[in-house]
């Protein structure tokens, strides 16, 4: 295999929030700490995991929007942090983002067309008339009509401007988007369409996807990989198919289990987790996970475990091996969309739109 | 799959942002009104030598301190002008002082608060620091003190009153940048490989203007003030010229037996100050973003 598309090794982002009277840092977050994965073209890692675990930190460092505290990233084998300013704004055409919320994501001065021929006016030098003709086109890719491109944002839907967010992201053929809970803000039905419209565009367009979200269902509907967060390190991370059905790491677990399952009668047994999780200033000692985890022993306050990859299913967890056997694996705990959501994908699907 | 060809759920109303405030400022009757008046002054002001018909610096030993006539709607001063000429005249001066002043603190604390917003932190410091500074002072005691430094005339009371009234666009413009530039759009703009000035002028200062044009509005009553308090000091407009302001300065002496020579330029001053501040308070009605 070819160098990975997005390579991230060992990165950490530390934010200083408090300093004293000279200057030194007396109080520091590590948001990110020691990630590291990789993206291949076609691919999308999905990075779950509670609010403020660090998983939207980890999107902007992918494609240093904001600059790591240290490790390295890699894109398209070259290291983003050996790039000069002009440097890096020449490379953004290859990795886009798509942010949570719709309403926010759009800048209300600007028409659709604008905003659309904005990355193109940076990127290339097409002419007027070729960079309307090719927003005519996104629009249409994104499942809207050329006559938006004179329309500002505040004209259009929830789900509209997301599709204006995802025509925005595409327009200079990215390699790559980081998706940044892009379905949270949306509507249920919404949802689906814009969680196919990815889909359809990965296909089509051979992209990779860096897929930040909490909604585990989304997840499976739309993750190749996936890679778990708390507290700013990535505690286990699989393939979709192997995570959902064998989770290892005892917060993956408690994350599986708490997604309802519908309809089924049947009722698992949840794992929840007790308390909420620590704080990011003072994270507990050993195992970030110890004072929460129903299986903590010793070793764990004692000892941070590292993510130990002895197959292609790195966990960093001391007991998972004891985890594991002792308990059946929760009972394929699969987190599946409600039958409404279902009967909504299938209809989607046999009309050959999103 | 094919892409969607269908329009999707409601087609909204066609309508760009200024042209929704718009509609929204002209509902307001004390903005219209204001909005009115104002006309009204430009208008006199440009076509000041057809609607006076007198020239406002010639004397006339006959006629003294006149009461108003039909002769001298608004009566005649102490070496016999034709007071409704000064103040039709006048109208040029405030309405200028206004209008130039305010320009130069937009055209100065605009940019510089971008600078201070959207760049790094000593950058933001330094300016921080000096407009402290400057705002420390009491407006007015600045204007005088530049005005006398410069020397009077209506030009250089001009440039004291928009030096003075810059600080206050660099505070604004940079607390506004500050709660724009945390906004998803201009990281969007940034992630799509916009340059910081094309960031700052194209995606922040659209979304700061409505602020700038509220402030700007009331900023030009200010001005309206200060230039005739200037005058009235003998720092801005200097005789003959007519000026609001120096008209009420020479007005004074007179107050008790010819009370009309200070009676229609204070008139002038205060609708031309009160109509600024109606629009401006429209117009911040109008741009608010969270009022439909």
């Amino acid at each position: 295999m070819s160098a990975p598309l997005l390579a991230l090794e060992n990165v950490s982002k530390h934010f200083v929030v408090r300093r004293s009277l000279l200057g030194t840092p007396t109080a520091v977050v590590r948001a990110v700490d020691g990630v590291s994965f990789t993206v291949d073209t076609g691919e999308t890692l999905a990075l779950v995991g509670e609010s403020g675990c660090g998983k939207s930190t980890t999107g902007r460092l992918a494609l240093r929007l904001i600059e790591p505290t240290s490790g390295t990233v890699r894109f398209d084998g070259r290291d983003l942090a050996a790039l000069s300013a002009l440097q890096l704004r020449r490379s953004r055409a290859g990795a886009q983002l798509i942010f949570q919320d719709p309403y926010s994501s759009l800048n209300p001065r600007m028409t659709v067309g604008e905003m659309l021929a904005e990355p193109l006016l940076l990127h290339t030098d097409l002419s007027l008339a070729s960079r309307r003709e090719r927003v005519a086109e996104l629009l249409g890719v994104v499942g809207l009509r050329r006559e938006h491109a004179d329309r500002y944002p505040h004209e259009f839907s929830g789900g509209q401007r997301q599709r204006l967010a995802i025509a925005r992201a595409l327009t200079v053929d990215p390699k790559l988007i980081v998706c940044d809970e892009p379905v949270s803000a949306l509507d249920v039905s919404i949802r689906s369409q814009i969680l196919n419209l990815l889909k359809d565009l990965q296909q089509r367009l051979g992209l990779a996807y860096l897929f930040i979200s909490h909604d585990l269902a989304v997840v499976k509907h739309i993750a190749t990989h996936v890679a778990v967060m708390y507290l700013g390190r990535i505690v286990e991370m699989a393939t979709r198919d192997r995570l959902f059905s064998a989770p290892r790491h005892p917060y993956t677990q408690a994350l599986l289990s708490a997604v309802p399952i519908p309809s089924t009668g049947e009722r698992s047994q949840r794992r929840v987790l007790a308390g909420d999780p620590p704080s990011p200033l003072d994270p507990p000692r050993g195992c970030h996970l110890n004072p929460r985890c129903v299986h903590a022993q010793e070793i764990c306050k004692r000892t941070r475990p590292e993510l130990v990859a002895d197959d292609a299913h790195p966990v960093a967890c001391h007991l998972w091996h004891d985890i594991v056997s002792s308990s059946p694996p929760t009972p394929a705990v699969g987190p599946e969309y409600s039958e409404s959501l279902q009967r909504l994908f299938r209809a989607f699907d046999a009309r050959g739109q999103d | 799959m094919a892409a969607l060809s269908e329009p999707l759920l409601i087609e909204p109303a066609h309508e760009s942002p200024s042209a929704r405030a718009w509609r929204r400022l002209v509902k307001r009757k004390s903005a219209v009104l204001g909005l009115v008046i104002i006309v009204l002054f430009v208008l006199v002001a440009v076509f000041a030598p057809l609607i006076a018909h007198y020239d406002p610096a010639q004397q006339s030993w006959t006629s003294i301190r006149k009461p108003p006539s039909l002769r001298h709607w608004f009566g005649t001063d102490e070496s016999g002008r034709d007071v409704f000429s000064r103040v039709v005249f006048g109208a040029r001066a405030s309405l200028l002082a206004g209008g130039v002043s305010v320009s130069i603190a937009l055209a100065l604390g605009v940019p510089i608060g971008l600078l201070a917003g959207y760049g790094g932190r000593w950058t933001d410091a330094v300016i921080g620091r000096i407009t402290d500074a400057m705002l420390a002072c009491p407006f007015l005691i600045l204007a005088i003190a530049l005005a006398a430094f410069l020397g009077p005339s209506l030009q250089n009371a001009m440039i004291a009153i928009g030096l003075t009234t810059t600080p206050v666009f660099v505070r604004l413009t940079r607390g506004q940048v500050l709660a724009v530039k945390v906004e998803d759009y201009v990281e969007a703009a940034r992630a799509v490989g916009n340059p910081p000035i094309r960031i700052a002028v194209k995606h922040i200062l659209p979304n700061i203007l409505p602020a700038l044009i509220v402030q700007a509005t009331i900023s030009i009553a200010t001005a309206i003030i200060a230039e005739a308090s200037l005058s009235f000091l003998g720092l801005g407009q200097q005789p003959p010229a007519p000026s609001w302001g120096s008209m009420l300065n020479t007005a004074q002496r007179f107050l008790t037996n010819a009370v009309w020579m200070a009676l229609w330029p204070g008139l002038a001053i205060f609708l031309a100050v009160l109509s600024f501040n109606l629009v401006g308070d429209g117009l911040r009605d109008a741009l608010d973003p969270r009022e439909r």
